[in-house]
């Protein structure tokens, strides 16, 4: 279909994929925060998640997809963007108009995207390995009773590099979501005088308290674990 | 009128002979103007003093003056019709800059906007994005039905006028970081998409307006909002996510 | 018989029109396929013309200065269009608004074609709401109406204080449709420099690209012109940059008469000249009279100490305050019409009272102090504010005028820096609109066959002074119902005479005429600035040829004016090249021709030994000093052939008669 190669097309795909991250993002903080609160849950939910076949095989490729869509339509979109201004302004004021986020999401996201693979990295990938390649489904190590979860979890964030890392992508991450978030309902079109005002102030408050969370989290781990 | 201090400036102004030429900015120092002198009349002073030293005045769009027929444009100081806000080019006044201020001026940049000569650019790509739909078919037999025969819901009669209020000036597009004419074409979109006469074609209209716009070669709209802040007319991003909603219902229709 | 035929269909007048197109020659759809018109102006008139035109079938090709058609001047029209809707239900009729309009004209104006102007005026609404015109409209969904120009009913049809550019939106999305099927030839940028006649006809134009220099030949059946007035010879006017009278300049000197060219309306509201260097005049909208109260220092040392600087308008006394126009007009005072109220403040400034520090002290204060107190009072008895302090009065004052005025008050911060609810505006007036143009019969053809003249370029509708919101009416009746028939019945002839072709000798003479006279202006290499004669030209029109006329001062005019031309043709320098891009080049062809109109301009009000509506000689007056005209001798159009040079031009007069109204004397003491 003709109309889908159009850049409205295109970022409103980005919008509902970006939408469907925030609710993700959500939940991953939900799970996360368990892991303060009470860390047997958090192995409990973690186990859950990591074995659920629903989640696997149903979920987990929609969410891979959603990122990859984002990602790729970022890509493309960002390419849109910088051929339609070919000849640069010698001096530009573009700080009088708009924010340094609005105008800078391709930074804020491609870090985001870096981070992400570091996240593999350090979680996805030894679970998939563990879990699809060696075959071990049962969360624990070997000639143990608890659930591994926890323990690893507290294990990586001895490194105050990572640490470092962690909490710096997650500004970034608020800096994404400070623009990205109201701008998806813009796009989709829901966005109106009346819805405004709650949408922003509703974006404003997830952007900061979402990656914040993350963040507090992390430092939890990181103190509690360099003792 | 006021007998307030004559301004001295440096003015770094975009030179380029032609559209193949390659360009570059040239610094013209300017002495005493009055700050009560419109922007446009400051450039008139430097290219006659220009003409009268033998070489050729700076080439700019303008010309009702009185900020409504769109034809002025130019990149000040970083910003579309300069550091003001709701005015275009030609009534900003020199008021709003400081004695011994260096003042960059160039032209409005996107690629579908080619640059003709110094300032000037060719904006013909707005006029064939209204080609693609921007009208109502109907013929001007002067037999339409009476004029008050559709009433019309003030409220939706006014946004329509807020909508219409757009100049075609193209400060939007030289403002966006995409270089993308999103305010102007949801303006267009919303004026026929709020009123009952413009509804029995919408769906092409949209459709057909936003793919010209891309062909133009107007880049996307990435919703940092700095049309809307620049726009003289002040014509809210309200209208791009109408289009949008336009644009989506008429994409699975059509 | 005179020279002229005005072709005005015989019969009762409200009959004439429908007669008319009952009578009229028909081309048939296919025949339509095989003429082509070219339209020149994209305003009101030639856009909605084209797009008109385009519609039944015709080839159009369109041309316009402006970058896009829809940036021709129309667009700042602010106030409104009038028609005889009667929405109101006050008691208007066709009748009315002709009736008006025919005196606000001062008589001197054609019955049959205002009568046609009034009859399609209500069309002209209809199609307007049709193309998805945003006129304001009232809670029960329905158009709202204003009153406007001191007329007795509401007939004033508005989107909000731009009603030129939605009007001309309209216009151009016409256009637009037409040029997406290819029935438009749209030539964007580009000059007609002259029109090209063949075996008596107008067959085409010669036109300049203005972007690659390049003149071109254009060839058609027709030729349309739509390019506005010619306020510009004044230089400062309200008109904009490049409004020119080029084409109908060049027509003239191709045979068509110019008819009226004296005939100017100056605007009695528009922000005052501050200083050599201005480019520019800005109107600020005639609703303001409506509250403010205008006036000088009674004291000529108040005068100049106001000019000076030490002394505040606010500082003045009251008993040392002239409101002249209520002091001369008690029973219309402030809200006299636009000629008595330009040519009362000049008096005023003439015998030293103006308050602006320029030249020739030409300002006068509009004061809207009386108004918000009048009003801050009237707010604080309704909200129930008992013994309101000075300040409480003020303040809800300011609020009312905010409402009614708030985008004007801004637009005169904006450019004068100056708040005027604390301090009174000061104003002056300014060239707006000229009456005159191009003759043209009641077909709005000129006497040149296939030469047509529509809008503000033809002199038929307003007479020697036009009504507010007249101006759009005009136009888009012209372009929308009245030249779609009458140009039909004129090509229903040419139906047979296949393309023209460009390769005519009249084609060739013509091209090389425009190239010399390019190749003249290049080639000069003089000493001054275009700018530099224009201004000039335009201080010898506003002092000699401007508000009040005098026989010793249009002789000086017309033998400076020809002085200056000649020294143009001799001293002016244009820099660059003709094969580029040359926004000088462009100024310089306008102002030549601007030379020759403001001699013929000047020559005009001479003869004319009356004064009537926009036009006013010192000479003749009535003993309070107000304008006396003299129907016996002067109730004529003039339209001047020309023959050379503008001081040769030929004088033909049409007489006006009057069969449905009677003529009187405009009183508003």
């Amino acid at each position: 279909m003709e109309n889908s190669k159009t850049s409205i097309i295109r970022k409103v795909l980005m919008a509902l994929s970006g939408l469907f991250l925030v609710i993700f993002l959500l939940q991953h903080l939900m799970i996360n925060s368990l892991s303060v609160i009470n860390p047997d849950s958090f192995n409990e939910v973690s186990h859950f998640m990591g074995t659920n076949p629903a989640v696997q095989f149903l979920l987990q490729p929609i969410l891979i997809f959603g990122v990859i869509l984002h990602l790729v339509m970022g890509i493309i979109i960002e390419q849109q963007n910088r051929n339609a201004r070919p000849i640069k302004y010698a001096f530009s004021n573009a700080g009088a108009n708009s924010s340094w986020m609005s105008r800078n999401m391709i930074i804020s996201g491609i870090t985001v995207m870096l981070f992400l693979g570091l996240h593999f990295y350090d979680f996805w990938f030894p679970e998939i390995d563990i879990k699809f390649i060696q075959g071990d489904m049962s969360g624990m190590l070997e000639g143990e009773t608890d659930f591994r979860y926890f323990k690893e979890l507290q294990h990586k964030f001895v490194s105050p590099v990572r640490m470092g890392i962690y909490c710096l992508s997650f500004v970034f991450l608020s800096l994404h979501l400070l623009h990205g978030f109201q701008s998806s309902f813009q796009t989709v079109g829901f966005k109106n005088r009346k819805y405004a005002p709650t949408i922003e102030k509703l974006g404003n408050i997830y952007a900061v308290a979402v990656p914040l969370g993350f963040i507090i989290i992390a430092l939890f781990h990181f103190i509690n674990s360099s003792h | 009128m006021s007998a307030a201090k004559k301004l001295n400036l440096t003015l770094k102004v975009w030179r380029q002979k032609n559209g193949n030429a390659k360009g570059n900015l040239e610094t013209y120092p300017l002495a005493d103007i009055s700050p009560d002198s419109s922007f446009l009349e400051m450039l008139d002073i430097l290219n006659n003093g220009l003409i009268d030293k033998g070489e050729s005045p700076v080439v700019f769009d303008h010309d009702c003056r009185e900020g409504i027929c769109g034809s002025c444009s130019l990149y000040i100081n970083g910003e579309p019709h300069g550091p003001a806000r709701l005015v275009t080019t030609c009534q900003l006044h020199m008021r709003s800059f400081k004695d011994g201020e260096t003042i960059y001026i160039e032209p409005f940049r996107a690629k579908a906007f080619p640059v003709i000569k110094d300032l000037m650019v060719d904006r013909s790509a707005f006029d064939r994005i209204q080609h693609a739909g921007g009208y109502i078919s109907v013929n001007t037999s002067g037999n339409t039905q009476d004029a008050n025969s559709i009433p019309i819901e003030k409220e939706d009669a006014d946004e329509a006028f807020y909508s219409a209020a757009c100049i075609g000036c193209g400060a939007c597009v030289a403002a966006c970081k995409n270089a993308s004419a999103s305010l102007f074409v949801a303006a267009k979109v919303s004026q026929y998409a709020l009123l009952p006469q413009g509804k029995i074609e919408a769906k092409d209209r949209v459709l057909n307006m936003v793919k010209q716009a891309e062909k133009e070669g107007f880049g996307p709209c990435s919703n940092t909002g700095a049309c809307e802040v620049e726009c003289p007319k002040g014509i809210s991003i309200e209208n791009i996510a109408r289009m949008n909603r336009e644009f989506l219902s008429a994409s699975i229709t059509k | 018989m005179s020279k002229l035929d005005s072709k005005v269909p015989k019969g009762p007048l409200k009959d004439k029109w429908t007669n008319y197109k009952n009578n009229i020659n028909l081309v048939n759809p296919a025949n339509k396929r095989n003429i082509d018109v070219i339209v020149v102006g994209t305003g009101l008139a030639g856009g909605s013309a084209a797009a008109t035109l385009a519609e039944l079938g015709y080839n159009v090709k369109a041309f316009c200065y402006q970058d896009s058609p829809r940036r021709a001047h129309s667009i700042a029209a602010q106030g409104g269009i009038n028609a005889a809707k009667n929405y109101q239900g006050d008691g208007d009729s066709t009748y009315r608004l002709f009736y008006d309009t025919i005196k606000g004209g001062d008589y001197r104006s054609r019955e049959a074609n205002v009568y046609r102007l009034a009859e399609v005026s209500s069309n002209i609404i209809d199609q307007c709401v049709a193309q998805g015109v945003p006129f304001a409209r009232d809670y029960g969904g329905l158009l709202d109406n204003r009153s406007f120009g001191g007329v007795l009913v509401s007939r004033t049809f508005y989107a909000k204080g731009q009603t030129g550019q939605q009007l001309l939106l309209g216009a151009y999305s016409a256009m637009n449709r037409q040029i997406a099927k290819g029935k438009i030839q749209m030539f964007n940028r580009h000059e007609m420099l002259d029109v090209v006649i063949v075996d008596g006809k107008a067959r085409g134009i010669i036109a300049r690209d203005l972007v690659t220099g390049n003149i071109e030949r254009h060839s058609a059946h027709a030729v349309v012109l739509g390019t506005g007035g010619y306020g510009n010879v004044f230089f400062l006017s309200t008109n904009a940059m490049g409004s020119n009278v080029t084409a109908a300049w060049k027509a003239h000197k191709k045979g068509a008469y110019f008819a009226n060219p004296c005939y100017t309306q100056i605007h009695p509201t528009c922000i005052p000249v501050h200083g050599t260097q201005q480019s520019k005049l800005t109107l600020m909208s005639e609703s303001l009279r409506n509250d403010g109260r205008i006036w000088v220092p009674k004291n000529l040392k108040d005068a100049e100490a106001v000019r000076n600087g030490s002394l505040k308008a606010v500082n003045i006394e009251e008993e040392d305050r002239d409101y002249y126009l209520e002091r001369r007009y008690p029973s219309f005072g402030n809200l006299v019409p636009r000629d008595v109220a330009s040519r009362a403040a000049k008096e005023r400034c003439d015998a030293g009272y103006g308050i602006i520090a320029n030249d020739t002290n030409e300002g006068v204060f509009l004061d809207f102090a009386a108004a918000i107190q009048r009003y801050g009072t009237e707010e604080a008895l309704i909200k129930g504010i008992s013994n309101p302090t000075q300040e409480e009065i003020t303040s809800l004052g300011e609020k009312v005028i905010e409402n009614k005025y708030g985008n004007l008050f801004d637009m005169y911060k904006q450019i004068t820096d100056d708040n005027p609810y604390k301090t009174p505006m000061r104003i002056y007036p300014a060239v707006h609109y000229t009456m005159g143009g191009l003759w043209v019969d009641y077909n709005l053809m000129t006497n040149v066959e296939g030469m047509y003249a529509i809008g503000e370029a033809n002199f038929s509708d307003h007479g020697a002074n036009r009504l507010g919101a007249s101006a759009l009416m005009q136009g888009l009746a012209d372009g929308y119902f009245v030249l779609p028939y009458t140009i039909g019945d004129y090509l229903a002839n040419d139906i047979r005479t296949g393309k023209i072709s460009t390769d005519s000798p009249e084609f060739v003479a013509a091209e090389k005429k425009a190239t010399d006279e390019i190749n003249h202006l290049i080639n000069n290499k003089g000493s001054k600035t275009v700018d530099y004669f224009h201004k000039k030209l335009g201080l010898i029109m506003w002092n000699k040829v401007g508000m009040a006329r005098t026989t010793v001062g249009l002789n000086e005019a017309i033998s400076e004016i020809a002085a200056l031309r000649e020294e143009f043709y001799k001293d002016v320098r244009v820099p660059g090249e003709s094969n580029e891009l040359n926004q000088e080049l462009e100024k310089a062809g306008r102002v030549a021709d601007f030379l020759e109109l403001g001699e013929l301009f000047a020559r005009d009000a001479l003869e004319r030994e009356e004064s009537c509506g926009g036009h006013f000689r010192e000479e003749y007056k009535t003993e309070d000093g107000e304008a006396l005209r003299r129907d016996a001798e002067f109730a004529y159009v003039s339209a001047w052939e020309y023959t050379g040079k503008p001081s040769d031009a030929i004088l033909h007069k049409e007489k006006l008669d009057f069969e449905n109204v009677e003529l009187k004397t405009r009183s508003y003491k």
